[in-house]
């Protein structure tokens, strides 16, 4: 059956279960949209293409199965750069699927022509151009296939217009063969199994440190279960929060730059790290030479380009996290490893007990840390939280307790401002019935305040808690520490006022005081129909502390002093 | 040049499609990755497009920059080449300036030495081919230099296993 190139992709999403698409339409994409509102895929209309692919990211974290963003050609294209940036730094599988002016017209500068498979090239697993409508059903299947195995990541499929419009008779592929690229079964070697158990048998102080791969292979459970078996702390990245609850005995906290004090101290005095879907980025280890220079190092991850990209390690394993895991913990059951004391538990006790009275901030106001604890006791567990970039970022992964995997969503590697809201309006999509928490700062959050539009719109009650400190708080907090307290146009001064600004948008807005008022605001907005924006004033002086200072050793800590 | 102890050959076979030496050149720049040479050609198959790489560095930046290419979908298979385990050329076209009868005699001498070919000629300067591995064409560049380099043009290495090996397996 003839039809247009347009609603070949149409049909191709479909038939890869497709439910929802982020975009916006603009000049080279109108036969697209054409397509699509004749068709039962929900669309949900950003205001700001960085923002639909932003939803993508968050719905396709929360999800675990791509998100889809889409965008015209030229400024709606080159508007996505930053969403697909994100996704790539974080391995998350969002689909681009952008407009292209017609064929005759590549590379003659025609209007809104940008060469965005250029431009997304470095920023994506792949990045392609489909050159006629009979390609249309291959690439959607490729983009698909790319995004989801293995390492995931974005893809951009750009389109030209004439394409869209040209007739096929669509063949969809059942399976897609690419030659360069195969998809890993994930089962680690023999041989890695066996050098990784001996390490383990050995080790009388193994520490576990967990990155976003397991949350990606949904390997929290087995992970938990492993962890209590060999009696190993759990420490996380950023991105590796959720990777076991938070609450539980094992669990540390985040390590690295930001990292709780007991995390960064067990990993000095670990014999024996087991890293886990992490890829020992720098806010993790701090300087690399001084990194766990006492301990073995098991990496696994799928990836095999990260095993010694940034450290030696001694095994290597290359594999799913989740069936890595699985195979160490019932080979240890076999051979009837079981700990169930040891000195190594009590001197982590020890540590946590040392460090809890560190982390209380000090001076007037509201206290980051204790928003964050009143909040966690206000919210059912598999609420889903995210975060703006910066301070408020950093308060949220040191004092909020996550206690499933899915439930924490940040801009890790980018670390792009303006992540939270449209994130958060992309999780709630994807699971309408948790409550969506965007933990943000005053100025990331004006980096895509727009988006609240989005989510009146659609009806999404998303809550935002802007922590208003005036300020780029984390720019600021370097200035104080490392430039002398030179201010150096950080100051945002006491604008906008958000109650207001979310009135103006039809959202509801409520102005925190007091520690009461926002138990109060949080427990009532989980009722909520509407989106709700929370001004939570703090003073610009209050900083994420402890500190590793960067190019430093994770043992060179700041306190509060 | 290299000195071609420190060398590594890389050889890719990638898909023969529009962009693909962008993909690959793209990433060799975005990773900070330093290479000498590189060259396109085609191959047995048709379809795949072979790509010769030669950089220098130690075997943790090699092994890094391979592992990061092989994650291309058009690079179909990737390996480095030991040069002692490989047959490697180069092709060079040098323009010497030759105005002086004696001279020109002494050229055509170590052209003749190093086993290389005029391919043209003027009044005042010779054209020669040369080939071979990257060393020799040096060393041969290294004595044309007294002569006077007008112009050069060099290709770039390709190579293949010794044996009935093939890249491709």
């Amino acid at each position: 059956m003839k039809l247009s190139g347009a609603k070949a992709i149409v049909e191709a999403l479909k038939k890869e279960k497709v439910e929802v698409i982020f975009g916006i339409p603009g000049g080279s994409t109108i036969p697209f949209y054409d397509a699509i509102y004749e068709s039962d895929i929900r669309h949900i209309l950003a205001r700001h293409e960085q923002c639909a692919a932003h939803m993508a990211d968050g719905y396709a974290r929360v999800k675990g199965f791509p998100g889809v963003c889409t965008a015209t050609s030229g400024p709606g294209a080159t508007n996505l750069v930053t969403g697909i940036a994100v996704a790539y730094m974080d391995s998350s599988p969002i689909i681009a699927i952008t407009g292209q002016v017609p064929r005759s017209m590549i590379g003659k500068d025609a209007f809104q022509e940008a060469d965005i498979v250029g431009i997304t090239t470095p920023i994506t697993k792949y990045a392609f151009q489909v050159t006629s409508a009979s390609q249309i059903p291959d690439a959607i299947r490729t983009a698909f296939l790319l995004a989801s195995t293995n390492r995931k990541g974005p893809v951009l499929v750009d389109v030209p217009k004439d394409v869209q419009l040209e007739e096929v008779d669509p063949d969809y592929p059942e399976r897609m063969n690419i030659r360069g690229y195969v998809v890993r079964s994930g089962d680690p070697h023999p041989y890695s199994v066996k050098k990784a158990l001996g390490l383990i048998m050995s080790s009388e102080r193994p520490l576990i440190i967990a990155g976003g791969g397991v949350i990606a292979s949904n390997a929290s459970e087995e992970l938990t279960k492993f962890a209590e078996l060999i009696l190993a702390p759990v420490a996380t990245t950023l991105m590796g929060k959720g990777a076991i609850p938070e609450n539980h005995p094992l669990s540390l906290g985040m390590v690295g730059m930001h990292g709780r004090g007991e995390a960064n101290k067990s990993v000095e005095e670990a014999d024996l790290i087991i890293a886990v879907g992490m890829r020992f980025g720098d806010r993790t280890t701090g300087k690399l030479d001084e990194f766990a220079r006492n301990s073995k190092i098991i990496h696994i991850d799928i990836d095999p380009a990260e095993i010694g990209k940034n450290i030696k390690v001694d095994v290597p394993i290359v594999a799913d996290a989740k069936k890595t895991i699985s195979v160490l913990y019932s080979k240890l059951l076999e051979i009837g490893s079981k700990r169930t004391e040891s000195e190594w538990i009590k001197r982590i006790n020890s540590l946590k007990e040392m460090f809890a009275s560190n982390y209380a901030e000090k001076g007037d106001g509201l206290k980051p840390s204790r928003l964050m604890k009143i909040l966690r006791d206000c919210i059912p567990s598999k609420s889903i939280v995210t975060t703006g970039v910066g301070q408020n970022q950093m308060w949220a992964a040191l004092h909020f307790k996550v206690l499933e995997p899915r439930a924490f969503i940040t801009s890790g590697g980018l670390g792009a401002m303006g992540f939270g809201l449209p994130a958060a309006i992309g999780a709630k999509v994807a699971s309408p019935d948790r409550p969506v928490f965007n933990i943000d700062g005053d100025g990331s959050f004006l980096m895509t305040e727009q988006d609240l539009a989005t989510a009146v719109s659609e009806g999404l009650p998303v809550i935002s808690i802007i922590l208003k400190n005036r300020a780029l708080g984390m720019v600021r907090q370097w200035q104080c520490l490392f430039c002398n307290r030179r201010y150096s146009h950080t100051n945002l001064g006491n604008v906008p006022d958000f109650v207001k600004l979310a009135e103006a948008y039809g959202a509801e807005g409520i102005l925190i005081e007091s520690y009461e008022a926002f138990e109060v605001a949080v427990k009532k907005s989980l009722r909520a129909e509407m989106p709700v924006v929370m001004e939570v004033p703090i003073s610009p002086d209050e900083k994420v502390l402890p500190m590793v200072p960067p190019g430093k050793g994770l043992k060179e800590v700041i306190w509060y002093g | 040049m290299a000195e071609e102890g420190q060398m590594h050959i890389i050889a890719a076979l990638v898909e023969d499609r529009p962009g693909v030496l962008f993909k690959v050149t793209s990433l060799i720049r975005r990773r900070g990755f330093n290479i000498d040479t590189i060259t396109v050609g085609s191959t047995e198959k048709e379809g795949v497009s072979r790509i010769t790489m030669t950089m220098r560095g130690d075997e943790s930046i090699v092994e890094q920059l391979v592992k990061q290419l092989s994650k291309i979908p058009d690079v179909v298979k990737i390996s480095e080449l030991k040069p002692s385990e490989s047959v490697y050329r180069e092709l060079a076209m040098v323009k010497v300036s030759a105005p002086d009868p004696s001279k020109r005699s002494d050229i055509l001498n170590y052209i003749t030495i190093f086993r290389g070919r005029v391919i043209d000629a003027s009044k005042d300067s010779l054209t020669i081919e040369m080939v071979g591995s990257p060393k020799k064409i040096n060393a041969f560049l290294d004595l044309m230099k007294g002569f006077g380099i007008v112009e050069l043009a060099r290709t770039g290495m390709v190579a293949l296993p010794r044996g009935s090996k093939s890249a491709s397996e």
